[in-house]
């Protein structure tokens, strides 16, 4: 057994960004602010002063200059780190995203791969506004080619980091500013964990929640209330997108007959959509209730506090929700 | 404007060199009747490409270099092999001069298993890893930051190789261009930026998108140095871009070059090129630099027997080459999950 240690979000993916570029000298770390300014979340503090100017670097605002950059860097096999200030800013790199990275190892007839990772924060955060809250990992989610990584506790953020880092394709790696301080217990020796393994967070039989990233811990939260009125749900932890563990999904609705799928963002054809159309597939037989979502409403982020805590998924959305699954005549 | 006699001549970083005519100089003969042959065969391989989409050998969007051979063959000869280039959609005269295989690049086009990226890359998409060619890319301006990536790795990997980023006048408004050549300059990037500018962005006159006329002056904006030249003689394309490929290899220095070509079919295949008029097109190809190649080797040592004969060799090639496209096989369906990801495709 090796010994536990609470560990914040942000110091998670420290560690494994920081025991990469130690084991591996093509690792680098790009992105605004990462270097001098110590990171605007402080993921990145203290990487300049231990690898120095040559592996971190400050960039401009420029995100689609240097998130090609790094493209251009991992196709000569290097393994770019490039940090989104916020996935929002990712918008203006989209084209190197999806038409680059995401297509030039098939352009190439196989030729060319390009290892790299996109990190940064995605979604809410707290009224930051309608351009500083939008979940990204919907539209990177549906690109073959890439690999979607959305993670919520800080052992899950440190091992599947350090895979996002070892694996030879491009990586989306979600955050999430709200999550950065949040602590949990991370093992000394936490090694990459690999993608497309869901985990179930909470055992239970009257529904299942599939939720990743932040939304677990609403998920989390809101199954605790729901205990409290006797209802017992599952809580399946995505923690990758793409690959996605439909198994572990599909084995907790046969379970549970109901399945709720919790996420940031809007519901039109994201994330939760795709889920629901695997497990109306796969579990057709199984399910006693419609598949439902809980999602951002959808219109873009308001400012106003209260319009905002309305607009994102709440425990008490996710509470009603479920209580509408299970007690559902007929 | 100023001339130089001589482009061994110490370059002026920001200096307006304006070079219409070359002075005449010494040269090799045989080194141009080396790049006469390469340009000669690009020529004839995008003619059998377009009888080849004509008869629907080749699908998609198909774009020609005829007009501006000696811009990319005079421009790679300044390369060593184990150089990159980096370039857009019009990239076959590119790939050929890299390095690429007649073969290999029809069968591509053909839409081959033996093509360059097995078929599955296309006209607009050529890659030959062997040979350092990063590819032809498809959104105008999009390829210059990646073409950035491939010198940055050279220089974080200590390695002493230039990387040579193809572009139309068309992408310097888009802002790949600027973030590139900004970054680039800031970073000190061993890259040489060039602006094949044949004066039409798809339709539209380079006096209707751009404000300046003078391409090569975006580099005053970003610090770096900047060059411009009209692609006559091939040999004074690779002296040019010759001295910015050291100031990259040894200053580890961008450089700007515009190239100012022409091209002598339309943008593409779909394009009939009415908006330019027929003795305009005249005009340039009485200037063609093949042509000029050609009359320049029959003035040296060469024989107008010795010329056929190169002609000949690459008549040869190029029905070789077409042959081997036809009887190749086409890729099935298996090659699209392990070209999508390399390992277990994540679904």
């Amino acid at each position: 057994m090796s010994n536990m240690r609470q560990l914040r979000f942000r110091e998670a993916l420290r560690e494994a960004m920081t025991e990469e570029m130690d084991r591996d000298e093509r690792v680098f770390l790009m992105g605004e602010e990462v270097g001098h300014y110590q990171g605007a979340y402080k993921v990145t503090e203290g990487m300049l002063d231990r690898f120095g100017s040559g592996r971190v670097l400050d960039t401009p605002i420029a995100e689609s200059g240097f998130a090609g950059i790094g493209i251009g860097a991992a196709m000569m096999g290097l393994r770019p780190i490039v940090e989104f200030m916020t996935w929002n800013f990712s918008a203006v790199a989209f084209d190197q995203i999806l038409n680059n990275a995401s297509k030039v190892r098939q352009m190439s007839g196989g030729q060319f791969n390009c290892p790299i990772v996109f990190r940064g924060p995605n979604g809410s955060a707290k009224q930051v506004g309608s351009q500083h809250s939008t979940s990204m990992e919907h539209f990177y989610a549906t690109i073959p080619g890439l690999k979607v990584v959305a993670p919520a506790f800080p052992a899950d953020a440190k091992g599947l980091m350090k895979a996002a880092i070892r694996d030879d394709n491009p990586v989306v790696f979600i955050e999430s500013e709200t999550l950065y301080s949040v602590k949990g217990d991370v093992p000394d020796n936490q090694d990459a964990i690999e993608f497309g393994r869901a985990q179930v967070v909470r055992d239970g039989t009257a529904a299942t929640l599939v939720a990743y990233s932040r939304m677990t811990h609403v998920a989390l939260e809101a199954a605790a209330h729901l205990a409290k009125e006797g209802i017992e749900v599952e809580v399946v932890d995505l923690r990758t997108l793409r690959p996605l563990d439909e198994e572990t999904i599909v084995r907790s609705v046969q379970k549970t007959h109901r399945c709720v799928v919790v996420h940031e963002g809007w519901s039109y054809g994201g994330v939760g959509a795709e889920i629901a159309d695997r497990v109306q597939r796969l579990a057709f037989d199984w399910l006693e209730a419609p598949i439902l979502r809980v999602a951002q409403l959808d219109v873009g982020m308001p400012y106003n506090a209260k319009l905002e805590q309305a607009c994102i998924p709440q425990p008490d959305r996710v509470r009603d929700t479920v209580k509408r699954l299970v007690f559902r005549d007929g | 404007m100023t001339k130089e006699s001589s482009p061994k001549a110490s370059p002026h970083a920001h200096s307006d060199r304006f070079i219409e005519a070359t002075t005449e100089r010494s040269f090799d003969a045989s080194h141009l009747a080396h790049l006469y042959r390469q340009m000669f065969l690009i020529r004839r391989v995008e003619e059998e490409s377009a009888r080849a989409y004509a008869s629907g050998k080749i699908g998609g969007f198909l774009h020609l270099y005829i007009g501006q051979e000696a811009a990319g063959v005079g421009a790679l000869a300044a390369l060593r092999p184990e150089d990159n280039v980096v370039t857009t959609y019009r990239d076959h005269g590119i790939a050929i001069a890299k390095g690429m295989t007649t073969r290999a690049l029809l069968a591509e086009l053909w839409g081959k298993k033996t093509g360059c990226s097995q078929g599955l890359g296309g006209s607009m998409h050529l890659f030959d890893k062997a040979h350092n060619m990063l590819g032809g890319y498809g959104i105008v301006g999009g390829h210059i930051p990646l073409a950035c990536g491939v010198a940055f790795a050279a220089k974080y990997q200590q390695q002493d190789r230039v990387t040579l980023c193809f572009f139309g006048e068309g992408a310097v408004s888009i802002g790949g261009f600027h973030e590139g050549l900004s970054l680039a300059s800031l970073w000190k990037l061993p890259i040489v930026f060039i602006c094949e500018n044949n004066e039409y962005a798809m339709g539209t006159p380079l006096s209707r998108t751009l404000s300046v006329e003078d391409v090569s002056q975006k580099a005053e904006a970003y610090g770096i140095a900047r060059d411009r030249l009209v692609v006559d003689d091939v040999l004074e394309v690779e002296a040019r871009v010759g001295v910015a490929v050291e100031r990259a290899r040894k200053e580890q220095l961008p450089t700007l070059i515009e190239l100012r070509t022409y091209r002598f079919r339309g943008h593409s295949m779909s394009d009939p090129a009415k908006y330019r008029t027929q003795a305009e097109l005249d005009d340039h190809k009485q200037r063609d630099p093949l042509t000029q190649a050609r009359a320049k080797l029959l003035a040296s040592k060469y024989t107008e027997d010795q010329l056929l004969a190169i002609e000949k060799s690459v008549e040869e090639e190029v029905a070789d080459a077409v042959k081997f496209a036809d009887d190749s096989p086409e890729p099935d369906l298996s090659i699209l999950a392990p070209t999508t990801y390399d390992g277990p495709f994540a679904y």
